[in-house]
């Protein structure tokens, strides 16, 4: 139970993603005590850390941005870790969440809270509450917010292509993932 | 038997026939080109760029420009490997490429290409245009979210198929896949059996009712990427 402050630090985050990103972390199954031997988590659900304790080396970002809240917390992940992993399809190209894109915010929201078959919403008003982050008119991919060093593509990415890619950046070594380990489903 | 020829492919000597592409050349010589809107057995189009080589220096489209004698042919150069690269990020950003739940994915050449040439993200913004889908035909789906307008479709219906079914509208950004009929495919004269339906090298045509029928793991390109078949010398 030491916490040695030469472990490298990795922080990870859901944005507007489904969390399935992070099932295949967890994916990796008994290979995540080999993980917790040479790396601590920072900020992450994994370890329910909210905020960032130090410097990261890496950080593991699932989702889009969806919203300004996504925004800001992908801004603060460029602060704070060395190296930004866009993690799955949604980081790299909106995913599932983007499908929105593909129509008006407004006809969203109406359909979401006011005209869907199974909605029920007497006041027929639209949440609009100040604690909640507002919708940006798109969901954008992580690279298209901040830069991001590395990108692993897939619906999840498969726990071997995670960890693959983890274990050479930890260990130095270039992220040469064989063709197999590259899916964009 | 007409007269044989010789000329390079990185450096490599290659035999030529008349009346060959490049592309053919390089395809009988084990030489794989990277190709998307050509098709064996179709009318080269020279649409895409994919394909695009140098010869003697200058760029030119392997599938239209035939194999001359002596001609020194750059296929796999970092820049021409970027450029194609760079075509096909834009093919995904044009259109509405969610390979999560599409049909074609595993099968699909535009997917396969992006693996080949090692596409992580493209290096364009996502436009999100908004393009139509077109369910009617009882059998065939259309899909114009995924088209690439690669013409496999309207060079297949009409030259092979004897019907096109399938055209161009619009210019530019507008240009849309369009069918020979004052609305909806399910007018056309379009079978399911018709090989265009098959000629469509993503999931913009697609059948109905056989979709995710093969399991992840042993689709097309699951293992294997696209072009190595021509690679290990199986010529078409
Ligand atoms: S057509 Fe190909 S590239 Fe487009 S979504 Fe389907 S599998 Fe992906
Ligand atoms: S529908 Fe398919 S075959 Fe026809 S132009 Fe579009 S991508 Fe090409
Ligand atoms: S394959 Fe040659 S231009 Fe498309």
């Amino acid at each position: 139970m030491s916490t040695s402050a030469a472990k490298p630090r990795v922080a990870t985050v859901s944005l507007a993603g489904c969390f399935g990103c992070h099932m295949s972390v967890l994916d990796i199954d008994e290979r995540i005590f080999d993980l917790v031997d040479i790396i601590d988590f920072d900020r992450s659900p994994i370890v329910d850390f909210k905020d960032f304790t130090g410097r990261c080396a890496v950080g593991l970002v699932e989702g889009g941005c969806g919203n300004e809240e996504n925004v800001e917390v992908l801004r603060s992940f460029r602060r704070n870790c060395d190296i930004l992993i866009s993690l799955g399809d949604c980081a790299t190209m909106g995913g599932i969440p983007a499908l929105r894109n593909l129509v008006p915010t407004e006809e969203c929201l109406r359909e979401a809270y006011l005209d869907g078959p199974s909605v029920h919403n007497p006041s027929g008003r639209l949440p609009n509450d100040i604690e909640l982050p507002l919708l940006l008119d798109k969901v954008r991919p992580a690279h298209e917010v901040v830069r991001m060093d590395y990108f692993l593509p897939g619906c999840p990415p498969s726990a071997d292509t995670i960890w693959a890619a983890l274990t050479a950046l930890l260990t130095d070594k270039p992220v040469q993932l064989p063709y197999e380990l590259i899916k964009y489903d | 038997m007409s007269e044989t020829f010789t000329f390079t492919i990185d450096g490599v000597e290659v035999e030529g026939e008349p009346g060959q592409t490049i592309l053919e050349a390089a395809q009988a010589a084990g030489i794989y080109i990277p190709r998307l809107c050509h098709k064996d057995g179709l009318e080269p189009w020279g649409g895409c760029r994919v394909c695009t080589v140098t010869v003697n220096g200058r760029s030119a489209s392997a599938c239209t420009q035939p194999a001359a004698a002596g001609i020194t042919v750059e296929n796999e150069t970092d820049e021409l490997v970027d450029m194609r690269r760079g075509i096909i990020e834009m093919l995904f950003v044009e259109g509405n490429h969610f390979c999560m739940f599409c049909e074609k994915s595993g099968n699909c050449e535009l997917q396969a290409l992006a693996y080949r040439l090692g596409i992580a993200a493209p290096r364009y913004e996502y436009l999100w245009p908004t393009r139509d889908v077109d369910a009617s035909h009882p059998d065939v789906l259309l899909d114009r979210n995924r088209c690439i307008l690669c013409a496999r479709c309207v060079r297949t219906s009409r030259d092979l198929d004897g019907k096109q079914v399938f055209g161009f509208v619009g210019r530019g950004p507008g240009k849309k896949i369009a069918v020979n009929a004052s609305a909806r495919l399910s007018e056309t004269g379009l079978d399911v059996t018709d090989e265009a339906v098959d000629a469509c090298p993503v999931g913009a045509i697609l059948r109905k009712r056989e979709g995710y029928r093969i399991p992840v793991g042993l689709r097309r390109y699951d293992g294997t990427p696209i072009g190595s078949d021509i690679e290990k010398g199986a010529s078409s």
